[in-house]
């Protein structure tokens, strides 16, 4: 995403970067025009989340009969009433998509902040104990990764039962260990230094050393992985949807809107199409923004 | 056999190291880091520790402290710390007493502050834990402190540097700031790995006055470990010559410089492009520090010694000790000179 003349901001960036480490690296993000785009993106639609009840212009769930299946306000058969049009249930697909964006957030962010919560101390223990505590918690991570992520968020579901809640949990646990993973490195990485060992020295027992010491130093690859991670916990929220499993009717989640409309793909394709563009979108914004984090915040990328 | 006896040996020294042993790797075929080392460091003495890298300088004095951590092995048959057994205290009791008796300095700075906190953070996070029973419990008196300190190793402009992050420091000046961290607590042994390797010329002078000043104020002992000769001969008050994990040689700093009684320290000496000045080539000693597989079966260093007879080759040296000097030699040097080829 970086062209000509970003590379050249970057290389400005990096030679005034004297106000902090987070400064230079706003400095690098800004740089990404991917990032922006991103940024933007998530904006957007934090405020649509945010606001859904003000801007939605329909209710998502009232059901006006005899305007079922109305075509978009752009074709010739559309009215201003709908502006996206109607589903099979004569339901505002506009508000019905604004709604779903407070859902789709709301998973993402759950479910990310989830795995963060048991994935992060489980990576520290494993990266500072080592020893048999690190085999045993990577071993069973990598039992987690070798399934399939959807397939294992799907046995979740199946063991715990349907629902929005229950999805969530399942997308926590299938990012957890990616967190887990990815805090050892860092831990790795950080152990070896000499304020580690200088802050052993003077008196810092495990947990402070784990807690205080080293996970301040691992944030930047975290940021980064929860980023990315929020797009695939929106995706995998959108397929359980679609298939039954995520959120229930009438709950307007992105995934079962396109459950839901799957037969009417030829009579009415904007159905289908719009909740599918809201998840690309949505999707696509978050990977830009966290490949623009990656870039600011990786010292080995952005050298 | 073991040297723990010197002249000068006072009733109860300050740290007291006998037979330690560190390995790593497997039991079966180890890679023995440090070897039947025996040192003793006397209130308010400074000890220069000199070798090669990778002759165990800095394992040792990490050992010391219990930093060495599983699957490496350590054994010693005594490690007392101001009069406490550090063989026997629980980890618990040896954090409390190590973290404020005994302190360290590293030899990059800027890799030993932590990147992530303030310098007025890391200061008076020691104090917190260690400091006196009114900076425990105020944080107004321990930012006090800090900035006493910072003062006291001469950072210029105190005040503002006690909210700077460490990458905004130079190497000098994180490295006054590791200082002023280590004698917080007013430790009673501070050990200062290769302190000034790190730093530009100018710096190391500056650096090193630093650290004798506050030596000779607070009455500290030093465990000065560097491979720079001219820097021990200059601040310590004994010295002790590593080697492949052994100690090879030790004395006070005047006598050892002045009269080497080992083979290796006299080549260490000769390789010093002060002992050159005239000559075409810098002396150097051939060959390079025996490994894991290549461990001698006699002297360690016979197969590099000038002097190696076959006896040197079969038998491992004993420690001689004379006139308050140890060497670990079966031939050792008579005078400078003497035994030159």
């Amino acid at each position: 995403m970086s062209d000509g003349a970003s590379a050249i901001e970057d290389v400005q960036a990096a030679g005034t970067g004297a106000g902090g480490s987070w400064h230079e690296a706003w400095n690098a993000f800004r740089a990404g025009r991917g990032a922006l785009v991103g940024m933007a993106i998530i904006a957007t639609l934090l405020l649509a989340a945010l606001g859904a009840d003000l801007i939605a212009p329909h209710s998502p769930i009232e059901q006006a009969r005899d305007a079922a299946l109305t075509p978009p306000a752009w074709r010739a058969d559309g009215t201003r009433a709908y502006l996206l049009g109607t589903d099979e249930l004569g339901r505002d697909m506009l508000s019905r998509l604004i709604h779903g964006t407070r859902l789709s957030l709301a998973i993402g962010f759950v479910s990310v902040a989830l795995s963060l919560l048991v994935g992060v101390p489980l990576g520290l223990v494993a990266g500072t104990f080592g020893g048999w505590t690190q085999v045993a918690v990577m071993r069973l991570m990598d039992v987690m990764l070798a399934l399939p992520s959807l397939l294992l968020a799907i046995a979740v579901v199946a063991i715990l039962g349907p629902g929005l809640a229950n999805a969530t949990i399942a997308i926590a646990i299938v990012l957890l260990p990616h967190m887990v993973r990815l805090t050892r490195a860092a831990v790795l990485e950080e152990i070896a230094k000499d304020y580690v060992t200088s802050s052993r020295i003077a008196g810092a027992g495990p947990w402070r050393l784990m807690f205080s010491t080293l996970l301040p130093n691992c944030v930047a690859p975290l940021i980064v992985q929860s980023t990315l991670g929020f797009s695939s916990a929106i995706l995998d929220a959108a397929a359980l949807g679609f298939l039954g499993l995520g959120a229930q009717p009438p709950t307007p989640e992105w995934g079962s809107m396109l459950a839901g409309a799957l037969e009417f793909i030829q009579r009415a394709p904007w159905v289908v199409t719009e909740p599918g563009l809201a998840i690309l979108v949505t999707v696509l914004g978050f990977n830009l923004m966290g490949d623009g984090l990656r870039d600011a915040l990786d010292p080995r990328l952005r050298r | 056999m073991t040297a723990a006896t010197t002249t000068t040996r006072t009733p109860d020294p300050l740290l007291q190291i006998d037979a330690l042993r560190v390995e790593f790797g497997p039991a079966a075929s180890p890679l023995v880091a440090v070897d039947d080392l025996a040192l003793h460091v006397d209130e308010g003495e400074v000890v220069g520790v000199v070798g090669e890298s990778g002759s165990g300088k800095s394992v040792a004095a990490l050992a010391t402290m219990g930093l060495v951590d599983p699957p490496a092995r350590i054994a010693a048959r005594r490690l007392r710390f101001a009069g406490v057994d550090l063989l026997a205290v629980g980890e618990r009791e040896r954090r409390a007493l190590v973290g404020k008796d005994l302190a360290m300095i590293f030899q990059d700075p800027l890799a030993s502050l932590n990147p992530c906190f303030t310098v007025a953070f890391q200061l008076t996070e020691v104090l917190r834990a260690h400091g006196s029973s009114a900076e425990r419990a105020s944080a107004r008196a321990r930012r006090e402190r800090a900035l006493q300190l910072l003062r006291q190793v001469g950072i210029a402009d105190a005040e503002a540097r006690l909210d700077a992050y460490p990458h905004q420091l130079s190497g000098g000046m994180a490295q006054r700031v590791m200082i002023a961290m280590a004698v917080a607590c007013r430790p009673r042994l501070l050990i200062a790995d290769e302190p000034t390797t790190a730093l530009d010329v100018t710096v190391q002078a500056q650096i090193l006055d630093l650290l004798m000043q506050l030596q000779a104020r607070e009455r500290m002992a030093m465990i000065l470990i560097s491979h720079d000769l001219a820097l021990v001969a200059q601040a310590a008050h004994r010295v002790v010559v590593m080697y492949a994990g052994r100690i090879v040689e030790a004395g006070p700093a005047a006598a050892l410089f002045d009269a080497p009684r080992h083979p290796y320290t006299r080549a260490l000496l000769d390789a010093l492009p002060e002992h050159n000045v005239g000559r075409a080539r810098l002396q150097a000693l051939p060959g390079v520090v025996p490994g894991r597989d290549d461990r001698p079966r006699g002297c360690l260093l016979s197969p590099r010694c000038a002097h190696a007879v076959q006896r040197c080759r079969d038998v491992d040296p004993a420690v001689l000790c004379a006139d308050g000097r140890e060497v670990r030699c079966h031939f050792p040097l008579a005078r400078p000179g003497a035994n030159d080829a």
